[in-house]
């Protein structure tokens, strides 16, 4: 115990030594928290509209009114030309173009079902099926609220519609969106992110801090001193560990003060699953820093392994759209199992018990990977 | 020029002699087009539905059998109350729960409002408003069939046209992003590493004793890592175009022209950081944080730069990943060419040489003072 | 240069001490192969407590392979060696306690101060608090570098950090100290100050097995063994092995047994002719 004292010290010292390395670990993490956020989200604000309306009416006015007054659609700019919509559309100066057809509102009248033409800039992919969803609530919205103003139709018209039928099945539809129902981004990502953030100081710049050593030569003196090979593992990964649970109470803090994350579970269960999940992290950066010769290396294998494991974790795309070997793989990613308890923990509130399949996981995933790492270790340096 | 040639000859000895991280370079790129393409996708699919059915008749029957029937959702199990619903939410087991009101089918039939609630987990508000859409889609096409026949309501069909990707398919989207992310790695990571190596090992003096300028030192140095740039776009697009049918819409020469560009923008921000970090360490998280980052996330590869708050959107134009995702997005799934990517392209190629002359001239100097 | 006089003025007879007591390294038949390379082959010899022992060869001749068998950082393929009384093999941690090691890369932490860098090592060999207080203090003084402690190690010459890094090594008083390539690209006069500090330590009694490419150093030692290809080509005192093949300087005796085999003889010949001492070896 008493050595690890010295090894720690001299780690600290060393840490707290070198300002750069220091801001990288605590501050940038902040910044990038404020930034990344905002920056990780697939909101949809107000896209720019083409309106070509052929039709002028009455009603084609009101659907536009409507879709401007959701705030999802901005009309800017219309002409009765579908040639010159598309060309904005080809040069990005709008995102949507929205055709109602001559005869909208006689079709409307006579047949009770008219057509209308969306046509959406799906370059930005899950952009475009959000805004898609928004319309069609928005035109079935409106065709409701013209189906209960028929008369007014028929009068205008001067034709005679039939009598509504009295005994239409009707489903009384509600939706609820539980946990987030103001369908806030921030309460999804900021947790996510927190994470990500956590687990590059674990991994890469612990793996870079171990591989510096054997690139300047001062390991190999270690390993001749009586300090044993767990004293130096302990020495090397504790400081990190701190670190990295320094990182997280800020950023929880700055998730709480800046973006109001809801943290509606225990927070002493968060820290919990971040003590297990950062032994597998460390586990991963030792693992590392026995294949690296270099830091370039160690950089290099961490950012893939970070990568792979980051992207399949469910951080920015749902697991369960992914295939079922790809969400297998995600199974055996620890950083997985962690976004899920931190998401299910801060958002939905769920207690020890609802997490425990996770929990126990990344416990497992740390025992197993650190154990692994550091007999690699002792085997492959000196 | 000869001293120039054996130089260059030099570093990619260098290079090919580190077969570890080579590997890793030449692989990477596979591994992220593999991974994007086959696994990450952005779409909403296999949504876990439980149901409240307290007492199942022959509706409630018929449109759990719908949502069933439908590739997103997938029943996964009954229970009797709503009660039950929460720890099966906070546990993960499902994502969304379909609560029957009682006597569902007689209301039907009489005409009464049968009550149906759709209980979403929305944690994730994208997928979560897009599963709430979906679901929401599915009884109202089960009421409308009822309604067959009878006369009922007005209703306005919507003709949706998802122009340029119309399957949204996720891979289309970011294998233009997945090049920038790539070049960003390769190009300007590997080149800021490698000449703030020899910085710090004091070789890059020995260099400067030569006859070689200071220019041509930075150009030996960086083309290797072009070549290994090219590689790697190949690659990339390769794999696109072979395993996931990614359009090639528009004109190949003019996208390679573009890519190029874009290597020697990568290049020129690898000098850039190398010249004003001072160690090996500070120039890999450096350019980790000021530029893998950045266009990862605000360049518009993952996340619509339309979806960023309005104090960001500005700062997304200073990532010139953005503008090479709009380019190459342009001709690979618009088919547009110069006509309507002028503006882009002469941004990209603006930040280009600003960068290359800041970075150049830091060097210089850098390289007088040390 | 000569051996310096006050140290080796006021010592006991150094042939009666040696005689006395167990050999502090002994290697017989010690042997380590890198799949079909044997970088040391059956090598053996003794170093007896309290000697200044020179071990001598050309780059790649299995000097460093040797050494980090001795101590424990490389398992040998076959043959026998011990180290203070102990088993390389088998107990690798009770040796451990008992050396010091200081390598040819630098080895002391550039980022922390004097002060800091022996604190840590002193601290590891389990030095009390009070101890370490006080050989800090001691070791700095006779450093002369009182005023330099809390400097980074960064800062100081490179001739005050190898004899810091010397002292260091020494912290805990070991019995053995393994100085590979201690004097590397210094000056002439820190090479003899050096040279100083570590006859001070042998006359304490510690045993001193060093590796040097300055063929002069190789006279300051007791005993001198000369590797080539993984062998001991040669092995006694100074005076034996010029004797032995006719030579004045060890340099001539470590070119004759150089020549047949490697390729730089004829770049050792050449420079061999020039002046006899403070030549570094060609690396090869």
């Amino acid at each position: 115990m008493r050595t690890l004292k010295f090894l720690l010290r001299k780690e600290f010292l060393q840490i707290f030594r070198d300002h750069t390395m220091l801001r990288l670990m605590i501050i940038v993490p902040v910044v990038q928290l404020l930034v990344l956020s905002n920056a990780a989200t697939f909101e949809v604000r107000q896209a720019r509209t083409y309106v070509v309306d052929l039709d002028n009416s009455s009603a084609s006015r009101g659907l536009v009114q409507r879709l401007v007054a959701s705030g999802r659609f901005d009309v800017s700019a219309r002409s009765s030309s579908m040639a010159l919509a598309n060309e904005a559309l080809l040069s990005r100066d709008v995102s949507v173009i929205l055709n109602v057809p001559a005869d909208f509102e006689r079709d409307l009248v006579r047949a009770r079902q008219a057509p209308v033409q969306l046509v959406f800039n799906a370059e930005d992919g899950a952009g475009a099926a959000v805004l898609q969803s928004y319309a069609a609530r928005i035109i079935s919205g409106y065709a409701a609220e013209l189906g209960q103003l028929r008369p007014t139709f028929t009068t205008l018209e001067g034709a005679t519609a039939a009598p509504a039928v009295v005994a239409a099945p009707r489903i009384d539809l509600r939706t609820r969106g539980w946990y987030n129902p103001e369908l806030r981004y921030y309460d999804y990502m900021v947790p996510g992110i927190l994470v990500l953030l956590v687990t590059i100081v674990a991994t890469s710049i612990a793996a870079m801090n171990v591989v510096r050593e054997k690139e300047i030569g001062t390991l190999e003196q270690l390993n001749v001193t009586p300090v044993t090979k767990s004293q130096l593992i302990a020495s090397k990964l504790l400081p990190f560990w701190i670190i990295a649970l320094v990182d997280l109470t800020i950023g929880l803090g700055v998730a709480k003060l800046v973006f109001d994350i809801p943290m509606r579970g225990s927070l002493l269960l968060v820290f919990l699953a971040a003590v297990l999940y950062l032994l597998a992290a460390l586990g991963i950066g030792l693992w590392i820093s026995t294949v690296a010769e270099t830091q370039q290396q160690a950089m290099f294998i961490s950012f893939a392994i970070n990568m792979v494991y980051l992207l399949m974790s469910g951080l920015f795309t749902p697991i369960q759209s992914m295939p079922t070997w790809a969400q297998w793989i995600a199974e055996l990613s620890p950083v997985k199992h962690f976004i899920v308890i931190m998401r299910a923990v801060l958002v939905r509130g769920a207690s020890i018990e609802a997490v425990q399949v996770p929990l126990i996981a990344l416990a497992a995933y740390g025992a197993i990977v650190l154990t692994m790492a550091a007999r690699q270790y002792s085997k492959t340096v000196g | 020029m000869n001293a120039l040639r054996g130089f260059i000859l030099k570093e990619a000895h260098h290079i090919l002699r580190d077969r570890q991280t080579l590997t890793i370079l030449l692989l990477l790129p596979l591994a992220q087009v593999l991974l994007f393409g086959f696994a990450l996708r952005t779409d909403v699919q296999n949504v876990r539905v439980a149901v409240v059915d307290a007492a199942p008749d022959y509706a409630t029957r018929e449109l759990r059998g719908r949502f069933d029937g439908t590739t997103v959702f997938e029943v996964v199990t009954t229970v009797p109350t709503s009660a039950a619903l929460p720890p099966l939410f906070e546990r993960g087991a499902i994502d969304q729960a379909l609560v029957f009101g009682p006597r569902f089918a007689e209301r039907l039939a009489n005409g009464d409002a049968a009550e149906l609630l759709v209980v979403t987990d929305a944690t994730d508000p994208n997928t979560g408003s897009a599963m709430q859409a979906y679901a929401t889609g599915v009884v109202q096409e089960y009421e409308r069939e009822l309604s067959l026949g009878r006369a009922t309501g007005t209703r306005i069909l919507p003709q949706v046209r998802m122009r340029f990707n119309p399957t949204l398919e996720s891979v289309n989207l970011f294998i233009p992003g997945l090049i920038a992310l790539v070049l960003t790695l390769v190009s300007a990571l590997m080149s800021a590493i490698s000449l703030s190596r020899e910085k710090e090992r004091g070789t890059l003096e020995v260099l400067l004793v030569s006859p070689l300028r200071p220019w041509q030192i930075i150009v030996g140095k960086v083309l290797p890592y072009l070549v290994l740039g090219v590689i790697n776009v190949v690659t990339v697009l390769l794999a696109a175009w072979l395993v996931f049918d990614v359009p090639f819409r528009g004109s190949t020469a003019l996208l390679f022209a573009e890519c190029l560009l874009f290597i020697v923008t990568s290049l020129a921000l690898g000098v850039l950081v190398a010249a004003v970090t001072s160690s090996q360490r500070t120039a890999m998280v450096g350019s980790l944080i000021a530029l893998l980052l950045p266009t990862t996330l605000l360049s518009g590869m993952i996340f619509p730069i339309a979806s960023m708050p309005a104090w960001l959107q500005p700062v997304s134009n200073i990532v010139p990943g953005k503008w090479f995702i709009l380019i190459a997005r342009g001709i690979m799934l618009k088919g547009v060419g110069l006509e309507h990517l002028w503006r882009e392209t002469l941004v990209l190629a603006a930040i280009t040489t600003l960068v290359l002359v800041i970075a150049v001239r830091r060097f210089d100097i850098r390289l007088e003072s040390s | 240069m000569n051996r310096p006089e006050n140290v080796s003025g006021p010592a006991p007879p150094r042939e009666l001490r040696l005689a006395q007591i167990q050999p502090a390294i002994e290697v017989r038949s010690l042997t380590r192969r890198f799949d079909d390379f044997t970088a040391v082959d059956a090598i053996s010899f003794d170093v007896q407590a309290g000697e200044v022992f020179g071990f001598l060869g050309a780059n790649g001749a299995g000097k460093t392979t040797a050494i980090r068998m001795l101590i424990g950082l490389l398992a040998p393929t076959s043959g026998e060696a011990r180290v203070a009384g102990h088993d390389v093999r088998m107990e690798a941690d009770r040796i451990r306690r008992r050396i010091g090691y200081m390598s040819q890369r630098f080895s002391l932490y550039e980022d922390l101060t004097a002060r800091e860098n022996i604190r840590l090592y002193a601290g590891i060999y389990g030095l009390s608090d009070a101890a370490i207080r006080e050989r800090t203090e001691t070791l700095l003084n006779r450093l002369r570098l009182d005023s330099h402690g809390d400097t980074l190690v960064r800062s100081l010459p490179l001739g005050w950090r190898q004899k810091l890094a010397f002292s260091v090594a020494m912290v805990h008083e070991p019995e053995i100290v393994f100085l590979d390539e201690p004097t590397g690209g210094v000056d002439p006069i820190t090479r003899r100050q050096f040279w100083e500090m570590i006859y001070e330590a042998a006359q304490n009694g510690t045993t001193i097995l060093v590796t040097t490419h300055y063929m002069d150093e190789a006279e300051y030692c007791d005993r001198v063994s000369i590797m080539v290809e993984g062998r001991i080509a040669a092995l006694g005192t100074p005076a034996e092995l010029k004797a032995e093949f006719g030579a004045s300087t060890i340099e001539d005796v470590f070119v004759q047994l150089a020549r047949p085999t490697a390729e730089i003889a004829a770049g050792m010949a050449a420079g061999s002719a020039g002046t006899p001492t403070s030549r570094t070896m060609p690396s090869g």
